[in-house]
């Protein structure tokens, strides 16, 4: 059947009719909702236009029209009645007309749907929805746009000065702006986001530089954090969510950047002053803000460093005026109470300021680091001439010391914090030297009556060590380890001893006898002597010979009589008193037994020991606290004319006491050049095992991996390091490259 | 080679072991410390002078104070001298050829192991340094070398010095300005004395 021709004319008047019917929906006018028939027709109206043969196919007049009939609806209705608003009233009405053009892009759409299948497709354009909307951008949107800006924003500067706005209609509007993008975000941010944050900028920029004057540091931080949460709700209440990133950012410029500087040094009340008077909120608070910034915290944790650094230095300070104004009454002992003074009050403020780091500082490295840097610096200092590393293994010692008597946790805790404040001390092999002095001074010579707790005392030994080990190494606690298992051997074979005595056939030893066997390498090195023993002594060191070399073949015994000690009954007039002493003060004591009086030079032969060995032991018994022996003349001071006798009147109000032996010569410089050796071998051997490996190696990466190698242990100076280098070259191991003079390469 | 070219090279080295004979020891069949005393004043030379340590870098000598045949040789045919007068004329040839650059750091070090007298010895005491520095370097670095033998005999640091030292002041001498001492660098693998010098000469000139 031959369909109609529908001339435009005709067709176009059609189309009008819905439109105006269109537009009176719009405007909220009485008029009934479009029936599908009438929607059909419409939507027919159209199709038959655009199938009708040339020269009555009018598609591209019809999509022409299309567009102008929202160009004609705008111009005669939508503009002028926005034109004559102002403000909220402007905006709610842009609002309106906006939801009104999506709904009349809605409609012709459907109506003039057929242009878009294949009209629109095979010449290119721009389909219905979108030639419709974009009317509206280009006509509508390009006119308001800003007056909408400027309400916009005139509207949360009221909202941010108290006021209660309208947020739905904030919301909408600026859903326009994002809308009419047509996906695209650009309007949003160039129309509206960038002269928002600007204007935020401008705002705050301002606010910041009265507070800044007005507040103190923690109140300005406070208002800046409220700020901040403020601004973060604005945005989810009625912005898009992608302008937070941007809103935020420029906040904190304002506030925080800019006034930065000026904000933590406030006089009073900044950073330095808020780590003084330990306002731990404020400076989580000043962490939590100044952590979003890029390199934010960088001037914090250079506070907090500076902060820790002083507080540090300040009791290196402490100690040496407490030591100096101690000194007088010692010679040659510990550094004493300042010493420890200072150790304990080193380990608290590690725990105060690795707090900080962990709770205010939420665990950052930045502050990891500068607490770490802040340690290292007076942790290295030395105190009225002892090294740190000296005053440390002191410290441990008298913690190790008293056992039994405290608290296990308590010593497992001290110690977990030595070891890890140890980290900061580049001498580690001097702590490690000292404490293993320490270390066999404590397991050879505790007081009897502190044996029962014995087993205690090597666990805790033990957990020392193990600390250490896991801190720095094996072979830094090897030898300590050594020990203390030469200990704990020696008292299980102390029953093997007695066992065999017990045996027929063995001869019976007057004295209670028992022997301490050390491994000669674990320990420090002692001085043998030539004591003539008393004849009993001899006697029972020849049973154990016999034994041992039985026991273990191959191994050459050493008998270090100094560490010895004896309990010797004194059969004094009054009443007879038992008395603790070393071997050497017995053996002299002995010497009495046969002799009723031996002058200094006598004893001296008799004993076989050295001058200031038999000075030491005569000064115990005659200018001591218990005046065991009578000496010619009563002097206080013993000379080599002295004569001595036995004191059988001698009594003392226990029944048993100790006679200490005067405290030997200073052995710490000892420690030191041992170290200092031991250091020289330590370099060597890091040096030409890296030499080893790399076969050629520049000057100064050698110097660096050295450094690295043994930073576990100690740090070298560099010097050292280079007349190391000097003397290998010389002892051959390596040689100058001819070729270039910074250059070292292997001697195989 | 033709046969009165090989006759005339016969002849000349003839000459040549004919002068050896005039200063060495008959026992020993070697020239020694007082054949040399006598080839120096014969060639007007004093035996402190640097030219002697340059004949012995040409015979490349292996006893300081004693020169075998061969090393005699070897010296007198290269510098084409087959009687004492024309070993004196080469003389001055023969310095410059030791200057060159080129050959100049081994007479160096030559003049250095000339001096290790022992068996195994491996360095030189500071005394015999600080002449042989100004035999060797005197003319040339004159500065440099009285500045650093009047270190060495101030401090107390070494009391020998090594073959790599000896090299390093050398070294030091041609690289570094002198006397701002501007461009040297202690980071870099200096022998340590030198960088002790160095700071020594700063100190000195503040």
């Amino acid at each position: 059947m031959e369909r109609k021709i529908i001339l435009l004319d005709e067709g176009w008047g059609h189309m009008q009719m819905g439109i105006t019917k269109l537009k009176r929906i719009l405007e909220g006018l009485p008029e009934p909702q479009f029936s599908s028939q009438e929607y059909m027709n419409l939507y027919t109206v159209i199709y038959n236009m655009c199938v009708q043969k040339p020269p009555h196919d009018y598609s591209e007049k019809l999509y022409n029209n299309y567009g102008d009939a929202f160009v004609e609806y705008i111009e005669s209705t939508v503009l002028p009645s926005l034109r004559e608003k102002h403000d909220e009233f402007m905006m709610r009405e842009l609002v309106r007309r906006w939801s009104n053009h999506k709904l009349m892009v809605r409609w012709l759409t459907r109506f003039f749907q057929y242009l878009d299948r294949y009209y629109v497709c095979r010449n290119s354009k721009d389909p219905l929805k979108d030639a419709g909307l974009q009317r509206f951008k280009d006509h509508v949107y390009n006119e308001m746009n800003a007056k909408a800006r400027d309400s916009l924003i005139a509207l949360i500067l009221r909202e941010r000065e108290g006021e209660q706005i309208d947020r739905a209609l904030m919301k909408n509007v600026v859903d326009v702006f994002v809308e009419v993008g047509m996906g695209e975000m650009v309007n949003y941010e160039e129309e509206f986001e960038k002269h928002m944050v600007d204007d935020t900028g401008d705002y705050y920029s301002r606010k910041a530089s009265i507070w800044i004057v007005e507040d103190s540091c923690p109140e300005y931080m406070m208002k800046a954090e409220e700020a901040l949460r403020k601004e973060k709700e604005r945005v989810s209440h009625y912005l898009h969510s992608g302008s937070e990133q941007k809103l935020l950012e420029r906040v904190q410029q304002e506030l925080l950047v800019v006034q930065g500087p000026q904000l933590l040094d406030k006089e009073g009340s900044g950073c330095r002053t808020l780590l003084r008077d330990d306002r731990v909120d404020d400076l989580s608070r000043m962490f939590r803000l100044y952590h979003k910034i890029s390199q934010g915290l960088d001037p914090v944790a250079a506070m907090f460093k500076k902060h820790v650094t002083n507080e540090g230095t300040a009791l290196v300070q402490q100690a040496e005026e407490a030591t100096a104004a101690a000194s007088g009454n010692k010679q040659g002992g510990g550094a004493g109470e300042p010493g420890l003074v200072f150790i304990s009050k080193i380990l608290e403020l590690h725990d105060k300021y690795m707090g900080y780091v962990l709770s205010c500082f939420q665990n950052h490295s930045l502050f990891h680091k500068a607490l770490k840097e802040a340690f290292e610096v007076f942790c290295n200092k030395s105190v009225a001439g002892y090294s740190s590393a000296e005053l440390l293994a002191t410290f441990c010692d008298s913690i190790l010391k008293q056992m039994g008597a405290s608290d296990q946790e308590a010593v497992e805790e001290t110690l977990d914090k030595i070891v890890t404040v140890l980290a900061y001390f580049s001498d580690k092999d001097l702590f490690a030297e000292f404490c293993r002095k320490k270390l066999s001074r404590r397991l050879l010579m505790t007081p009897d009556d502190k044996n029962k707790n014995r087993a205690d005392q090597l666990d805790n030994e033990r957990m020392l060590l193990t600390k250490l080990k896991q801190q720095c190494g094996g072979q830094f606690t090897s030898k300590m380890e050594g020990m203390v298992t030469d200990i704990t051997i020696s008292r299980e074979s102390e029953k093997n001893f007695k066992d065999y005595l017990g045996k027929d056939g063995t001869p019976k030893l007057e004295l209670d006898f028992s022997v301490t066997v050390l491994t000669t390498g674990n320990w420090p090195s002692y001085k043998t002597s030539d004591l003539h023993l008393p004849e009993e002594m001899v006697k029972c060191i020849e049973v154990y010979k016999e034994y041992y070399d039985r026991e273990k073949k191959h191994r050459k015994l050493s008998w270090i009589y100094s560490l010895g000690t004896c309990h010797v009954r004194g059969n004094f007039e009054p009443k007879p008193i038992e008395m603790h002493m070393s071997t050497y003060q017995a053996a002299l004591l002995l010497l009495f037994n046969t002799s009723e009086k031996l002058s200094f030079s006598e004893i001296l032969t008799q004993l076989n020991l050295t001058k200031d060995d038999v000075h030491r032991t005569l000064h115990s018994f005659s200018c001591a606290k218990y005046k065991i022996l009578l000496k010619e003349p009563n002097t206080k001071t013993i000379s080599p004319s002295d004569t001595f006798m036995f004191n059988s009147k001698f009594t003392d109000r226990n029944r048993k006491i100790r006679i200490p032996l005067p405290p030997l010569q200073d052995e710490r410089k000892k420690v030191t050049e041992d170290v200092d050796k031991e250091r020289k071998y330590t370099i060597d051997a890091a040096l030409v095992r890296i030499m080893k490996s790399r076969k050629i190696l520049g000057h100064q990466q050698l110097v660096t991996e050295c450094l690295e190698q043994l930073q576990r242990t100690f740090k070298p100076d560099i010097k050292t390091i280079k007349r190391r280098i000097e003397d290998l070259i010389t002892r051959d191991y390596l040689e100058r490259d001819p070729e270039n003079p910074n250059t070292f390469k292997y001697v195989a | 080679m033709r046969r009165s070219a090989i006759k005339a090279a016969s002849k000349e080295l003839e000459r040549i072991d004919n002068v050896f004979y005039t200063y060495a020891n008959t026992t020993s069949g070697l020239i020694d410390p007082e054949g040399i005393e006598r080839l120096c004043s014969d060639m007007e030379v004093d035996p402190t002078d640097v030219r002697v340590l340059m004949l012995a870098w040409k015979m490349k000598a292996e006893k300081q104070g004693f020169f075998t045949l061969e090393e005699w040789r070897v010296a007198l045919k290269a510098l084409r001298a087959d009687s004492l007068s024309k070993l004196k004329k080469a003389l001055p040839e023969l310095e410059k050829e030791v200057r060159r650059p080129s050959n100049f750091v081994d007479f160096y070090s030559y003049a250095f192991r000339y001096c290790l007298t022992e068996e195994k010895q491996k360095s030189i005491d500071i005394e015999s340094i600080c002449q042989l520095l100004h035999i060797v370097l005197g003319s040339q670095y004159q500065a440099q070398v009285d500045s650093f033998v009047e270190y060495l005999k101030t401090q107390n640091d070494y009391k020998v010095i090594n073959m790599d030292q000896w090299m390093g002041f050398y070294r030091f001498c041609d690289e570094i300005s002198y006397p701002d001492l501007s461009n040297y660098d202690p980071e870099l693998a200096w022998p340590l004395i030198l960088d002790n010098f160095v700071e020594w000469v700063r100190e000195k000139q503040s």
